[in-house]
């Protein structure tokens, strides 16, 4: 109930803070919007439901691409985890390349799949491939040595070892990185739609832009940081919640 | 007390009263069995490896060693002497430089669910509920469900551990988290248990009652069990045979049928006497141990006279 009060107190002050600047007039509502605007944004967004039709095209989009990266991660990080050629050579690169803003694909992208979904989705799975990649490696070397040998020993090999040994043992290890991608392939995919049109999310706050209307820009920011806190909130801190019941784990707060 | 004659041929130097029991076999190490195949059979077993500083350890070297279908073997040895190797090496989870391991006179070929290993800290899955981890290894080689929920069933009361099917690990005690372990090997019917050390992290009451457990365990199912330890009273508790390792490299130096009569106790003199006789045979190694521990400075030494 104290932690209530206190989010209650925050956001509140939060909200006045942003009234009082509006009132005092300093900027022009087109340059700063009111509270009101917003919210008046917000509603007609939803009434003609292209607010709905975006959210849907780009969870949509997210998904998918978001569930490449981890297909795609999973294989790779086991691969260069359990491989000592591939940890020397390829781990290094993978390291250097997450400091390369997933964008910089898009030129890329462009030239390979058109003005396309696929383009998107590209730029999604290089955002988030990496950080999975680097989880699902961390947490494979992480992982207590004696489950695999246990599993091995109980007659487990070959995908059934992966499956139901080497992933579930290596989950409380990688679901950080799972989470982290999961933030990496939102941002990419916000990015990607505000370059061309693309009916997501990031489409409908270009158009903000491109009409001056600075109410529905930032109508759709708190969309995009809405759906972007649910998510995390609902999946991973629910899974979170689910690994340290079982693993009996101290809650990390 | 017990009153049994035995040869006495200790070839050490000291006193033991006429009722102690242990005796040093005069014949080959492990060829003791006559023509019958030998359920688990070691034949020069060798295993070398390179350490991190680039130097090629070796770790087990000529190992020859026969288990009788339906014994309880113990190997004792000081620490890094490779007996945990060993129990490794006979699951199929390594494999030796050089030598055999034969089970029912055939070559394994990796690890396999005749032969299941109980590990020191268990090694339980903690994602798994009891029951799922009891099942486990049936579910692997793709029993019916209808089959392992009974099996599961039947080994959990086995271990009284029935009321805790739907528990996780972590919500167990020490001693139920191996007994847990105990249940989802047996519930894979192997021949042989290798237990490493599985009571090395309890408590001594708990480790008494699983002690007790174990030999019932052991005489209703009439496994074969190789029981690594390094406490030499565990050993001459529950083995019909001790084989001593030296320290590294790791070889059998000689091995002491344990003839007291069972149900046995820690506390029995007899079983005192007879760990006495065998950690007396043992110290030059163990000391050998510790100075390889100590490297330098102060160095404990186990001198004759002290009881395991």
């Amino acid at each position: 109930m104290k932690r209530a009060m206190r989010y209650i107190i925050f956001y509140a002050g939060l909200l006045g803070l942003w009234i009082l600047l509006t009132e005092l007039k300093i900027w022009p509502p087109y340059l700063f919007p009111t509270p009101w605007g917003v919210a008046e944004s917000l509603y007609a967004g939803f009434a003609d439901h292209s607010y709905w039709i975006a959210i849907r095209v780009s969870m949509q989009r997210v998904l998918i691409g978001y569930g490449i990266s981890v297909l795609l991660g999973m294989v790779l990080g086991l691969g260069v985890a359990s491989n000592k050629f591939l940890e020397e050579t390829m781990g290094g690169l993978l390291v250097s390349l997450q400091s390369l803003p997933s964008i910089c694909w898009w030129p890329l992208a462009l030239l390979w799949f058109g003005l396309s979904q696929n383009a998107i989705l590209f730029v999604v799975v290089m955002g988030s491939l990496l950080s999975v990649t680097l989880a699902m490696e961390d947490g494979r070397k992480q992982m207590p040595k004696i489950f695999g040998q246990a599993g091995r020993n109980l007659g487990a090999k070959g995908f059934k070892l992966f499956w139901y040994v080497l992933l579930p043992a290596s989950l409380p290890f990688i679901v950080s990185g799972l989470k982290q991608g999961w933030a990496f392939a939102w941002r990419s995919l916000i990015t990607a739609e505000m370059l061309y049109l693309s009916l997501g999310l990031g489409q409908v706050l270009m158009m903000g832009r491109d009409l001056n209307d600075m109410s529905a820009v930032i109508a759709v920011m708190l969309l995009i940081i809405a759906l972007g806190y649910i998510v995390d909130g609902i999946v991973f801190k629910g899974m979170e919640r689910r690994l340290q019941n079982k693993w009996g784990l101290a809650p990390a707060n | 007390m017990s009153t049994q004659s035995v040869p006495r041929q200790f070839p050490v130097a000291i006193n033991l009263p006429q009722r102690a029991t242990a005796t040093r076999g005069p014949v080959p190490v492990g060829r003791a069995h006559g023509l019958a195949i030998p359920k688990v059979g070691l034949s020069e077993i060798c295993l070398s490896y390179r350490t991190q500083s680039g130097e090629r350890l070796q770790a087990l070297t000529g190992i020859n060693l026969d288990v009788r279908a339906g014994e309880f073997l113990c190997i004792v040895g000081p620490s890094g002497c490779g007996k945990s190797t060993l129990l490794h090496l006979i699951a199929g989870l390594q494999v030796p430089t050089s030598g055999q391991i034969l089970v029912d006179g055939i070559p394994i070929q990796g690890p396999g669910t005749d032969r299941i290993m109980i590990f020191q800290d268990h090694g339980l899955f903690p994602w798994l509920t009891v029951g799922q981890n009891v099942e486990f290894g049936m579910k692997m080689k793709g029993l019916p469900k209808a089959e392992r929920r009974e099996k599961t069933q039947h080994y959990l009361h086995l271990v009284h551990l029935g009321k805790f099917e739907n528990s996780y690990i972590h919500q167990l005690s020490g001693g139920m988290r191996q007994r847990v372990a105990i249940a989802r090997a047996l519930a894979t019917e192997p021949d042989v248990l290798l237990m490493d050390e599985p009571f090395a992290a309890l408590d001594a009451q708990t480790r008494d009652l699983l002690h007790d457990e174990l030999e019932r365990i052991w005489r209703n199912t009439g496994r074969t069990i190789i029981f690594v330890t390094h406490n030499v009273r565990e050993a001459v508790r529950l083995g019909d045979r001790v084989v001593l390792l030296t320290f590294r490299p790791g070889r059998v130096k000689s091995e002491f049928p344990i003839t007291l009569p069972r149900p046995r106790s820690l506390e029995d003199p007899t079983v005192t006497l007879a760990a006495r006789a065998v950690l007396d045979e043992l110290r030059d190694d163990i000391n050998r141990s510790l100075d390889a521990e100590y490297s330098a400075g102060i160095k404990p030494r186990i001198e004759p006279g002290v009881s395991a």
